[in-house]
């Protein structure tokens, strides 16, 4: 795996190929045009979370989904901090478990408590290996600072820190354009349903040694 | 349109909203709060919506009240996952148990139409020894309706659904051909079918609410693959683009963003209406009969929160089994990746199915059955289940996400058992209307694991030989919600008998899943339609008899 990862990540799977070049195709309706308008215009600052915890947000999110520099930069912080303005929970939780907003802030001070007592730093000031083996411990429940006020570590970890931070990175059209991702389809939908069956408005993948030709067929792709 | 139909009600003023038509209306008949009608029905979705439908094509006087917006697919509806969060019931729940539930955007709609405007479209018929689980394979309880009786409605749903699939069905009794084409395989589809044929098992394509051919104004699926994130172009057949439409034609009134708080009864026992949040006010909806189908979670919360002195454990609960035996299905996965391009993002989801492992019975260890279809989750679907359920995050996320287009995947729906101790109760935290919140509790039984494990075994191998690489299992999911109202022979084994009525309450019905003794290993929305319309033709034959008062 690590093998195939290193791979991989020498370059784009998918080069040229951006997903928003079909703004203004039939796979793009209005209703989308204006969602993903609003998207990107989020700016990377805070709203609901304070200045201090948009940082150890911003930290967290640069552990769990690290940014290549290929693509402009997407603000997982300031998307999650925007769903939480909004309103927009899970709608379940864990007993012992705050709701969405109120779990997020309790587990930025309980995480800041754990690295100051461990590192004598806060989370965002620590180095990225040390975030990384911090996060390991709370997604395997082994915290236990008072801070935690009774919310499971591995629950925050899981419900919140991951989930959130994993969802608002995938919600970016600079993520589905990484992925190869057609994105958005109404009403044109797609024809070629088969194994290795590309509509000409999908990304082609670059097929090792042979990335130019991916390239030249997704600079065109809309 | 400027209007929100998440802030403010667009059924009102003798009109509700055209889905076929941008910016269009249809007249809608309106009953005042004060005007006893035949039935106030709570919850429009595969129970309510279709209820609704009948109910007033007999004649009677019905107002439908939906907790949720109402929605027009056209214009409200974006290619968009986190956008789409909206048709989902997310008010506050609290989960526990030893496997607690994944609910939101699982397996719960707050919207006109309810969870079919965001459903897999998966449309099954049971196996016809369900309904007698207990006498003929041993196992939950029987259902008090004969399996043929059943297999008239499945048709009348069919038909009305205009459901495509396969011209064969490989599985269980003969049933009328599908009124629509089967849709073709994607890529996804494909490698269940190899793997199927590898292991010597049928497989069929997937019996799919949505359209393969033109419908009235409605055009064929597109294969955008957003389906379970709602359907932008009226392809997919919903309540709301089904039911509901005919329902408003035959004069029922459909009162959107309208959450019951409680159902009022009086010194003589009997249901007389209910009181619902709409506008920022409570008002009170009189009614000859209330049918409560807010699915498995709502419906016992709200029978829990109508409590009276008379009733202090809830409403219809004199066999304290009201929330009881929670039965959601096991829906866990195997995943791994094919050396071609399946890119399973395109179409409805579950295209190809095989049923084999619900009609066989011999080599298992366990009761009950399952199906298992073929997946497209959509990227941030994948991305969660790679990170929550695959345990993957950083640069392995990241890189692995890069192989979106190559994964493919099987996953199954499977059939647990109900347990007393699975339920809904009430919590002391109140939601947004100042209702108590629910609490649901859910731990799997020994057989449910040995069903889980047999069928993660069947489904590797399957997929082994499909070609796929770099397997791995999603262990803890599930799907679904049904029980904690069950409909039964007697009323100290049950809530309901067989025509959906309260055995305590006989003004009072529960129409959804929660009526359903047994899960079977099969999406329920069929049949949660199915008993919709059986109890309608009950209703009429009852009202005929003089048996309903009205």
């Amino acid at each position: 795996m690590a093998e195939r990862s290193s791979q991989r990540s020498r370059g784009s799977v998918y080069p040229g190929y951006d997903v928003l070049a079909k703004w203004n195709s039939p796979s793009w309706n209005d209703k989308t045009r204006d969602v993903i308008s609003r998207r990107l215009a989020v700016a990377n600052d805070p709203r609901f979370f304070t200045a201090e915890e948009f940082q150890s947000v911003t930290a967290m999110a640069d552990r769990i989904v690290p940014q290549s520099a290929s693509h402009s930069r997407i603000p997982v912080a300031a998307l999650v901090d925007r769903k939480l303005q909004d309103g927009i929970f899970d709608g379940y939780r864990p007993a012992g478990m705050p709701r969405d907003g109120d779990a997020w802030r309790l587990g930025l001070h309980a995480l800041d408590a754990e690295a100051l007592s461990r590192h004598g730093s806060r989370f965002a000031e620590m180095a990225g290996p040390d975030q990384d083996a911090l996060l390991r411990r709370c997604e395997a429940g082994g915290l236990h600072a008072p801070e935690w006020a009774g919310m499971p570590p591995s629950a925050f970890f899981k419900h919140r820190l991951l989930q959130d931070l994993v969802l608002a990175y995938y919600s970016h059209p600079a993520a589905w354009s990484e992925i190869g991702w057609g994105g958005p389809a109404s009403p044109r939908g797609y024809v070629r349903l088969d194994f290795d069956d590309r509509d000409p408005w999908e990304a082609a993948e670059a097929k090792p040694g042979d990335e130019l030709a991916a390239l030249r067929i997704n600079r065109h792709v809309r | 349109m400027s209007d929100d139909p998440r802030h403010s009600p667009r059924a009102r003023n003798g009109r509700a909203p055209d889905v076929f038509r941008p910016g269009r209306w249809v007249s809608m008949q309106q009953y005042a709060d004060n005007e006893a009608v035949d039935f106030v029905i709570v919850g429009t979705g595969a129970g309510g919506g279709t209820l609704a439908c009948k109910l007033a094509e007999y004649g009677f006087s019905v107002v439908a009240l939906d907790a949720g917006p109402y929605f027009r697919p056209l214009e409200d509806f974006a290619s968009d996952e986190s956008e789409q969060t909206k048709l989902y019931w997310t008010d506050d729940r609290i989960v526990d148990g030893d496997n607690p539930l994944q609910l939101g955007s699982n397996n719960s709609g707050k919207a006109v139409g309810g969870s079919t405007v965001h459903f897999a479209m998966v449309s099954l018929r049971f196996r016809p020894e369900w309904f007698k689980a207990r006498t003929k394979l041993g196992y939950g309880a029987d259902w008090p309706i004969d399996w043929r009786e059943m297999w008239a409605y499945y048709t009348e749903v069919e038909q009305a659904l205009k459901i495509s699939g396969p011209i064969n069905y490989p599985w269980g009794p003969p049933r009328p051909r599908y009124p629509y084409r089967a849709h073709p395989l994607n890529a996804a589809a494909r490698a269940l079918a190899r793997g199927c044929e590898a292991m010597g098992i049928a497989w069929t394509e997937t019996p799919l609410a949505t359209l393969s051919a033109p419908r009235g104004l409605a055009h064929p699926c597109v294969y955008r693959g957003f389906c379970v994130a709602g359907c932008s172009t009226n392809a997919k057949q919903s309540a709301l683009v089904t039911w509901i439409p005919r329902a408003l034609s035959a004069g029922a009134e459909i009162r959107d963003l309208a959450m019951v708080g409680r159902i009022e009864t009086d010194e003589n026992g009997l249901a007389v209406g209910v009181h619902y949040h709409r506008q920022d006010k409570w008002h009170f909806q009189k009614a000859r009969n209330v049918v409560v189908a807010g699915y498995a979670i709502e419906t016992p919360r709200l029978l829990l929160n109508s409590a009276t002195d008379k009733f202090p454990d809830g409403l219809a609960n004199s066999s304290g089994l009201v929330g009881k035996n929670l039965m959601a299905q096991a829906n866990q996965a195997v995943w791994g990746v094919m050396e071609e391009e399946v890119r399973s993002y395109k179409g409805p989801p579950s295209l190809a199915i095989t049923e084999h492992w619900n009609y066989a019975d011999e080599g298992k260890d366990f009761f009950g059955g399952y199906c298992y279809m073929s997946q497209g989750p959509l990227p941030q679907l994948w991305a969660k289940t790679q990170a929550s359920a695959h345990g993957l995050w950083g640069a392995r996320l990241v890189e692995e996400m890069k192989r979106y287009n190559h994964a493919v995947g099987l996953k199954i729906v499977g059939e647990m058992l109900p347990q007393e101790k699975n339920r809904v109760t009430l919590d002391d935290e109140v939601d947004q209307y100042g209702i108590r919140i629910p609490r649901v509790t859910y731990s799997w039984c020994d057989n449910d694991k040995r069903l889980i494990d047999h069928s993660i075994g069947f489904m590797s191998r399957a997929l082994t030989a499909a070609g796929a690489k770099d397997i791995w299992i999603q262990h803890d999911d599930t799907c679904h919600l049904n029980g904690t109202a069950r409909m039964g022979s007697r009323p100290d084994n049950s809530v309901v008998n067989a025509d959906c009525r309260s055995w305590d309450i006989p003004n009072l019905w529960v129409c959804d899943g929660s009526v359903f003794p047994t899960v079977g290993g099969a999406n329920p929305s069929l049949t949660i339609q199915a008993i919709a319309c059986r109890t309608a033709d009950r209703i009429r034959s009852l009202a005929r008899l003089g048996e309903i008062r009205f």
